[in-house]
């Protein structure tokens, strides 16, 4: 599964289970929020790429919020 | 050299590709024709695969014949010069005489020139030259022609990029081995393979053994596509170390592997990705990894 | 807005007692200019050297390319915003030196500084191998963070220029262009045979070597809007950044957009050239989509019948690239689309990263992953102990003797992609 910020490019490519990332300089995190919630988001955002691996998809698709 | 096509086609995996190359090097050839197929699609697969078995093996030019349309032309248009026929054989006097030349010019050595000239179909191989008028000036012309309703061209035609069915679900992700892979740069302090910083022609394969985070003590990133000082103060925004250590604790998966593969996004070709893939899939696939966890920039 | 341009030649640069002009030759007092750029208490030492075209001269790491314009008439200052108080600018008359620039010179800040060879096989992709060049080498306080030293390095070119381009103030112009475009109405009611035609200028802006600025504004912090194209002429966009050398819209560029230049020479002849729109290439992906909605909203409200659309930089920029050409063309104002290509060292990759279908129409400013050979050169302006970490270079490219093999992209503006050159690529 493929977590990245320019989710566009991912489609092109091909990639099949998607999760958008926060931002190019910084993809899994946010530290403009301070340490323990740019640590949060990360964590958050590692559960819902890992819980896409557990569901079937028949085609590419974008996971935007958590399921 | 004559082989039906079902013969061909019938005996890939036992080895018809060797068969027919020993006995054309007996033959000391110069060069290779093969076909024209024109729209026989096994028959073009069959001169694709020859030919380029032949330009392999042998170093000597090699040249096919098909219609745009053949499937042979997808598999084998970036690997040899294929001209471009009609799609019945109707065409060979046509056909012949532009694959004669241009087999010519490859054994002479001499200049070959661009599909248009030369009637091949294009091999996708993007190579400089410079036009006789800037790039704006040639935009301006065609955007007018464009609003105009003319015929309009293109420099690049978009590609059409081959996608990958889904893969099915992991049975259970408490007990699956995960691997980290990332295009972000990020690499061990000082960079010991010489990653590039972008157009990257290599990958690296670096230990996350025993961590429970990714410190910018150990690491570093090298990608030349983005402000690097956020991920310089804390690796883990790329490589996210942290977390998937706590879901390894948590048993929400069954295992990080001790490693992490990494390599630079920005400019790389895709070719070079693909090359990356074939080399590392086998690695994961020994280790028993079950799921790969990607993070790009 | 109405602009009058006056371009005084110069065919050649050297050292003298005072800063001036005369028969087209500029003269340069060095200990003056020296001083002035090591007023910026970031840097602890400046000196100046010159490079003329032909010369066996390799000048690196470079970060800008300057061309020195005095306002001569009418508000405002050239650089308005950053080398003076923010006017607007694109009124009235300014002076320009053809034919030489500023270049800004020093260790690396990123990988990203480029190269220029005033001679041999790499100098037929430069543009700057063809100018008359004044080279400000700086030297950077010990430590300085990075972002500091970047924009110390900017300040230095912009400062000599400016400097420099007192030089032009009692001059007379060998030659006048006049640049006029009315308000939208107006505009469209002078030409109304004529196509609605406008451009949409992508400035970079994400982050360290990665900037650009609008009157002073970081162009990460604008919003889509409008400009008259003559304000560009004054400097009203500078760059603060060194993306890909090969694809840096150095500040030269931007004096010089070679859009904005062609549009005006077709304007009143098959096009009706209506205005600039603004935009950016953020890092968020919701930037991506704000800005390229408000960009094809701007396109739809001035009626604009075709859009010409740059871009600069690669990799992620290509999909702000292409989300403008598409949500533009669905909106029904025809695209052009200029950009430049990495297919890789074979040439047999995809040259963009991103791609859509409405991009159907491209005109290619070239392959930046070719490699060629620099040979040595007899001086060096800087040094080349960064080359092989410059992107384009690798581990092992550099020879002992100086000479070195790098693709394309080393060289600054190789591959420019808004067609400032006549380097192109196709397929074989």
């Amino acid at each position: 599964m493929h977590v990245c910020t320019v989710v566009p490019i991912s489609l092109t490519i091909g990639a099949n289970r998607i999760v958008p990332a926060i931002g190019i300089p910084y993809p899994l995190g946010n530290p403009t929020l301070g340490e323990k919630k740019s640590y949060e988001i990360r964590e958050g955002l590692v559960r819902r790429a890992l819980k896409t691996l557990t569901v079937p998809v028949e085609e590419q698709t974008v996971f935007e919020e958590d399921f | 050299m004559i082989c039906g096509d079902n013969y061909f086609g019938s005996h890939i995996e036992s080895g018809v590709v060797d068969e027919i190359l020993e006995l054309i090097r007996p033959l000391s050839p110069d060069a290779f024709v093969a076909g024209p197929a024109f729209n026989a699609g096994r028959y073009g697969v069959a001169c694709g695969t020859m030919a380029k078995a032949v330009q392999d093996a042998l170093s000597i030019p090699v040249v096919s014949g098909m219609y745009r349309e053949n499937p042979g032309v997808d598999m084998f248009r970036k690997d040899i010069y294929i001209i471009e026929t009609k799609d019945s054989s109707a065409d060979m006097r046509n056909a012949a005489p532009k694959m004669a030349k241009l087999l010519k010019k490859l054994v002479n050595g001499e200049e070959v020139l661009g599909p248009k000239e030369e009637g091949y179909l294009e091999k996708g191989i993007r190579v400089n030259y410079f036009n006789e008028r800037r790039g704006s000036e040639r935009a301006v012309e065609l955007l007018v022609r464009k609003i105009k309703g003319e015929e309009t061209y293109t420099d690049y035609p978009m590609p059409v990029i081959d996608h990958v069915a889904p893969a099915p679900p992991l049975k259970d992700l408490s007990k699956a081995k995960i691997a980290l892979i990332t295009s972000g740069g990020v690499v061990p302090q000082g960079n010991p393979d010489h990653i590039e910083s972008s157009s990257a022609t290599k990958w690296g394969k670096y230990s996350i053994a025993g961590m429970d985070h990714a410190d910018k003590k150990d690491f570093m990133t090298i990608h030349g596509g983005y402000d690097r000082a956020f991920i310089t103060e804390d690796p883990d925004l790329c490589i996210p170390v942290d977390a998937l250590r706590k879901l390894e604790k948590e048993g929400v998966i069954g295992k990080l592997t001790d490693y992490f593969i990494t390599t630079t996004g920005t400019g790389t070709a895709t070719n070079s990705s693909k090359r990356f893939a074939e080399e590392y899939i086998p690695l994961l696939k020994e280790d028993g990894v079950d799921a790969v966890l990607m993070v790009s920039t | 807005m109405k602009l009058e341009l006056g371009k005084i030649h110069i065919h050649d640069v050297k050292f003298g007692e005072k800063t001036e002009i005369r028969s087209g030759v500029l003269y340069v007092n060095a200990d003056e200019l020296r001083e002035l750029v090591l007023r910026d208490d970031r840097l602890i030492d400046c000196h100046v050297e010159l490079a003329h075209p032909g010369e066996s001269v390799r000048i690196t790491p470079v970060k800008d390319v300057i061309e020195p314009r005095l306002k001569v008439e009418g508000p405002g200052v050239v650089f308005p915003g950053v080398m003076g108080k923010v006017t607007e600018v694109g009124h009235g008359k300014t002076y320009c030196m053809d034919g030489l620039c500023v270049v800004t010179v020093g260790k690396i800040v990123g990988f990203q500084e480029g190269v220029i060879d005033m001679s041999g096989p790499a100098a037929e992709y430069c543009p700057f191998s063809k100018t008359q060049n004044v080279c400000v080498v700086i030297e950077p306080k010990e430590g300085l963070e990075t972002h500091v030293y970047e924009s110390a390095g900017r300040m230095a070119g912009l400062s000599a220029a400016t400097y420099l381009a007192k030089a032009l103030k009692d001059q007379t112009p060998d030659e006048t262009e006049v640049f006029e475009t009315k308000p939208l109405l107006e505009q469209a009611a002078q030409y109304p045979d004529l196509p609605r035609v406008g451009y949409i200028h992508m400035l970079q802006s994400q982050g360290l070597l990665h900037d650009t600025y609008y009157y002073g504004v970081d162009a990460k912090q604008i919003v889509p809007t409008i400009m008259y194209p003559e304000e560009i002429f004054d400097g009203a966009i500078i760059s603060g950044n060194c993306v890909a050398p090969c694809d840096k819209v150095t500040t030269y560029h931007h004096l010089h957009n070679p859009v904005i230049e062609d549009l005006f020479r077709q304007h009143g002849k098959t096009v009706n050239f209506m205005g600039v729109i603004l935009t950016n290439e953020n890092v968020f992906l919701m930037d991506k989509e704000r800005h390229s909605d408000m960009t094809s909203k701007l396109c739809e409200y001035l009626g604009l019948e075709g859009v010409l659309l740059t871009e600069e930089g690669y990799g992620n920029p290509d999909t702000d690239l292409m989300m403008n050409c598409k949500k533009t063309t669905q909106r029904g104002t025809k695209v052009v689309i200029i950009t430049d290509e990495f297919p890789g060292r074979d040439g047999k990759s995809y040259s963009l990263a991103d791609v859509c279908k409405e991009a159907d129409t491209m005109i290619s400013c070239g392959n930046g992953n070719v490699v060629i050979h620099f040979p040595a050169m007899d001086r060096l302006i800087g040094t080349q102990d960064f080359i092989e970490m410059q992107i384009g270079g690798w581990v092992g490219c550099k020879n002992e003797d100086g000479s070195f093999d790098a693709e394309i992209q080393i060289i600054i503006a190789s591959t420019i992609a808004n067609g400032f050159n006549k380097l192109c690529a196709r397929g074989y």
